[in-house]
């Protein structure tokens, strides 16, 4: 366990959950959600949970953009408030 | 939602190229799951990764001919039926529910046959996965069938 | 209203960080997880189940009813989606 990649990792963590949080365009809020998916996949992968980073890479990253960008292709992109 | 060809030539042959490799890693994953990391829950994903890009690049007209959503029904079921079965059998050899040593797989013994238990349940949550993914993919894209 | 719903952020934030003064280290070998359960599953998965990925044998085999109903209910997720937005071909 190496803690500056530890450090690293959470931060851009926080920084992309809170742009995906505050974006008004939701197809880019949807990407922001993969990279936090993503990195959330990298952070299990670097404690040693290699089964859990598996899943969280291809349900997180992969899958549910896939549905969230379905059911925004039914509704609007843009977000309200 | 999609109703014909993706009109462009290279992502139709990017994506036929592909499956069949997104195909073939995902059974690798199943089976592998005993000595590296994968099992049921990633390969199942990973195969109805493979059919849901097939949806988005073929449209639904063809893919649907190619691979119907009964079809996913059907397998999700089968896979749920595998590992009920792969519960209950063992209770009608004289073992727990879900206790592999009592599989009635007579030339194999012991530690070996909960490993072979370990496969067939790894098969059935993957199929059982698959089945449930296509299915939602299905029913948001708002298909008639 | 913004300021207030801050305030209640920020008491959650406090809490929880309260709430972690207790648990044990990161990867702490006197943890009392590490101290009674996970040397039961390294020291016996191989021998009862010829199974080198623990995680594996603890998921599909020791904790199988676990597995069964996790797997039950992503399926049912996905009748429901069926049961629910998947509309009748018109005839």
């Amino acid at each position: 366990m190496i803690w500056q990649i530890d450090f690293w990792l959470l931060v851009i963590l926080i920084v992309t959950a809170l742009i995906a949080l505050s974006l008004h365009d939701l197809l880019a809020a949807v990407a922001a959600l993969a990279v936090y998916s993503f990195l959330v996949a990298l952070l299990f992968g670097q404690m040693g949970a290699i089964d859990v980073a598996f899943v969280e890479a291809t349900l997180g990253a992969g899958i549910s953009g896939v549905l969230f960008i379905v059911a925004l292709f039914f509704t609007r992109r843009r977000s309200e408030d | 939602m999609i109703k014909q060809h993706y009109q462009s030539i290279i992502v139709q042959t990017i994506c036929s190229l592909l499956i069949p490799f997104i195909q073939l890693f995902a059974l690798y994953v199943i089976i592998h799951g005993h000595y590296g990391p994968g099992g049921g829950f990633q390969g199942g994903v990973l195969l109805a990764v493979s059919i849901i890009l097939q949806r988005l690049y073929l449209g639904t007209g063809i893919a649907h001919q190619k691979f119907p959503p009964k079809l996913a029904l059907a397998l999700g079921a089968i896979g749920m039926l595998i590992f009920c079965l792969a519960g209950i059998v063992p209770m009608a050899f004289g073992g727990a529910f879900l206790d592999y040593g009592n599989l009635p797989l007579f030339w194999i013994h012991g530690a070996e046959l909960r490993a072979a238990g370990i496969l067939i349940v790894e098969i059935g949550i993957g199929l059982a996965v698959f089945g449930a993914l296509v299915l939602i993919f299905d029913s948001l894209a708002g298909e008639r069938w | 209203m913004r300021w207030f719903n801050a305030l209640i952020m920020l008491l959650f934030v406090a809490l929880m960080l309260y709430a972690t003064v207790d648990l044990p280290d990161h990867a702490d070998p006197q943890s009392p997880a590490n101290t009674h359960v996970s040397p039961t599953y390294i020291e016996n998965s191989v021998k009862d189940t010829h199974t080198p990925n623990i995680v594996t044998a603890v998921l599909a085999d020791y904790r199988g009813y676990d597995t069964l109903g996790e797997t039950m209910v992503i399926f049912t997720a996905g009748l429901a989606c069926v049961l629910i937005l998947m509309k009748r071909k018109e005839r």
